[in-house]
């Protein structure tokens, strides 16, 4: 008889690796340059990477105009060779968040802020405390603090019209309607798409397929211009709330697309095991399918959300100045002039948007993540 | 299947108060016939159970077996006929179906856990938001009843943590919680691994020696034989045999039920 299987008798010992698998030319030669496609790839990138911060740093740093100690203002970035003019973000900075807001009244904007950050915080973290205070708060009490802050005319706030709103501030509460309507609503066509109802089901994909195949740029055009048209003569209504209407309607049908594909991927045993229980349909939905199905979609639903807050940028084009369109006014004020101050003012809003979606995008991730229950193992 | 007999469980089986009522029918089934698109799936049905009693229902697959019990708490739908559960008469009044289903419950053969919830929710959530049963007091229930399938050490637990076998015994546990009149088993093992049947085959014949009513899709014959009352044949959508354990596993009449028995018992 052969031996066929080696038996082992003693634990082997541990043995020290091999010669050049730690030590950073190793990790050089397994990471950058372990083919000759990927040594050449590493050439290119270090290349491109050495073309490109240098130039970068002498415009965002070195050469950039920081402080105005002579009192130039507009005049501090008229020179040759200038890099980014800092302190026309630092000079119009309340312009940029505030818009063409009183000035003394920005702190009813700010209390609003604050209000709001003091009420979104416990929802957003979990395990606070209060949590169905803070959200029976922020969802209903909320939106009337907030317009009568904004708006005024009550308890002797002096009234501000809609017109006069701008800046990050506009640009974040087209954005946070925009999210608190869409997602509800966007649930409601989704649920009404798959109804057995054919009156309901017909509506929701009339609708669905109505606003999602028409741009953005079209519907605000439709809701500032031609609206207004078709109402009875005497009867006007505020530009900024048309343009709100619109996007919701707008986003609630990408939304309601977004929800579906998690309802679809729902396996029917989870229906037949919430029916057998007794749960009727209007619970299985709420406990059963769709805090599944939500889950399912978080990375479309943020994805939605992110494109949402950077559309908003489009109601500039039926004159609402939202963050852009007042970076994109002051560039053009009179009395700044200099090759670059316009440049940073872009470079300043880009930043800000990539940080509010940056932000929410990470959220997102760490949602994904805590909810994550399903394989766990 | 030749693992089934020793899935089997060994311990004589007590069935002196494993009593059926004589008189009070938990489910009646009348002249049923069930169509999926052209095909009929099931051809005039005749079934009574009585209260208590345990029924096994066998056949080849495709035979309607899984449909017909589907119908019973109408997770499909009947086209002709009657089918009458605690006195209730199926129709598509909604409510009547909810009610129906409240007093029934249902085992799966793929478990259909609530993965997004704790095992302790999942038993949990249809007590309260269906019964308005406070939590506390749901949840003192549900430890009892997974003390009972032996698991309460899982009640924080997500069902993908536990194995295949824990979580049918989960979703035993999950319908006991709702206090069911009947249960509904549709083929509870055959998803699992041959080492898991036994356990939850267990917690079935405990129910069984309480006196639930019970109608079991099953391919387990040793459960068949231990804890049934009847066995129904069913095949190509008709009840074609039915018996007692002891002669339906000796003496079958029918030529089909010769041919499966054979193929499944060696």
């Amino acid at each position: 008889m052969t031996d066929t299987a080696f038996v082992r008798r003693e634990m082997e010992p541990t043995l020290p690796p091999p010669v050049r698998t730690t030590g950073i030319g190793a990790w050089l030669k397994a990471n950058l340059f372990s083919t000759p496609g990927n040594a050449l790839l590493t050439l290119v990138a270090a290349a491109f990477v050495a073309m490109i911060v240098p130039p970068l740093y002498n415009f965002l740093i070195a050469d950039a105009v920081w402080s105005d100690p002579e009192g130039l203002r507009g005049e501090a970035c008229r020179f040759e060779g200038v890099g980014a003019c800092w302190i026309f973000i630092q000079a119009r900075l309340n312009f940029f968040i505030y818009g063409f807001y009183p000035t003394e009244e920005i702190w009813r904007l700010n209390l609003m802020f604050l209000i709001g950050i003091v009420l979104i915080a416990p929802l957003l973290i979990p395990r606070a405390p209060f949590k169905r205070t803070a959200a029976l708060l922020f969802f209903v009490v909320y939106p009337f603090v907030a317009f009568m802050l904004l708006a005024g005319g009550v308890f002797g706030l002096r009234p501000v019209r809609s017109g006069e709103w701008g800046g990050l501030t506009l640009t974040l509460i087209i954005s946070l309607i925009g999210i608190i309507v869409s997602m509800p609503l966007g649930i409601l066509l989704a649920l009404g798409r798959q109804s057995k109802l054919p009156a309901i089901r017909s509506f929701c994909i009339a609708f669905i397929e109505l606003w999602r195949a028409v741009p953005l740029i079209t519907v605000l055009f439709m809701a500032s211009v031609m609206f207004p048209l078709f109402m009875p003569q005497g009867v006007s209504t505020d530009t900024l709330m048309r343009a709100i209407i619109g996007i919701c309607l707008f986003e609630s049908a990408y939304m309601a697309e977004v929800v579906r594909g998690g309802l679809q991927a729902m396996p029917r045993g989870q229906y037949e095991a919430a029916g057998a229980l007794g749960l009727s349909k209007p619970k299985t939905m709420g406990l059963i399918i769709l805090p599944q199905a939500l889950k399912h979609v978080i990375p479309g639903i943020v994805n939605t959300f992110i494109a949402l807050f950077k559309d908003t940028s489009l109601v500039s084009i039926i004159g609402l100045f939202e963050l852009l369109n007042t970076v994109r006014a002051a560039g053009s004020d009179p009395a700044w002039s200099s090759p670059t101050h316009a440049v940073t003012g872009y470079i300043f809003a880009g930043f800000l948007f990539w940080a509010f979606c940056f932000a929410m995008s990470r959220y997102s991730i760490y949602m994904e993540e805590r909810l994550h229950t399903g394989h766990k193992r | 299947m030749t693992e089934t007999a020793p899935a089997m469980p060994e311990r004589p089986i007590d069935r002196s108060h494993m009593t059926v009522s004589k008189t009070d029918v938990a489910i009646e089934v009348i002249d049923m016939h069930k169509w999926f698109g052209d095909f009929h799936v099931l051809r005039d049905i005749n079934l009574k159970v009585m209260r208590g009693e345990r029924i096994v229902i066998a056949g080849p697959s495709g035979s309607g077996k899984s449909t017909l019990i589907r119908c019973i708490n109408r997770l499909e739908e009947h086209q002709q006929g009657h089918i009458v559960v605690n006195g209730t008469e199926l129709t598509s009044d909604l409510k009547r179906i909810d009610e129906v289903r409240r007093e029934v419950g249902m085992v799966f053969q793929h478990f259909n856990l609530f993965p997004h919830l704790t095992i302790l929710q999942n038993l949990t959530l249809a007590p309260i938001w269906v019964r308005g049963i406070p939590k506390a007091k749901a949840e003192e229930t549900a430890m009892m009843y997974l003390e009972r399938v032996k698991i309460p050490e899982q009640a924080s637990k997500y069902p993908g943590q536990l194995s295949g076998g824990q979580q049918q015994r989960v979703a035993i546990a999950r319908s006991l919680c709702m206090n069911p009149k009947v249960m509904l088993f549709d083929e509870p093992t055959s998803a699992l691994d041959p080492e898991m049947i036994k356990e939850v085959l267990d917690v079935m014949v405990s129910l069984a020696e309480e006196g639930m009513t019970m109608i079991c899709v099953t391919h387990e014959m040793g459960f068949a034989r231990q804890v049934a009352n009847r066995v129904i044949f069913m095949d190509q959508g008709q009840i074609i045999e039915q018996n007692e354990p002891e002669p339906f596993f000796s003496n079958p009449q029918h030529e089909r039920t010769k041919l499966f028995l054979s193929q499944i018992l060696h």
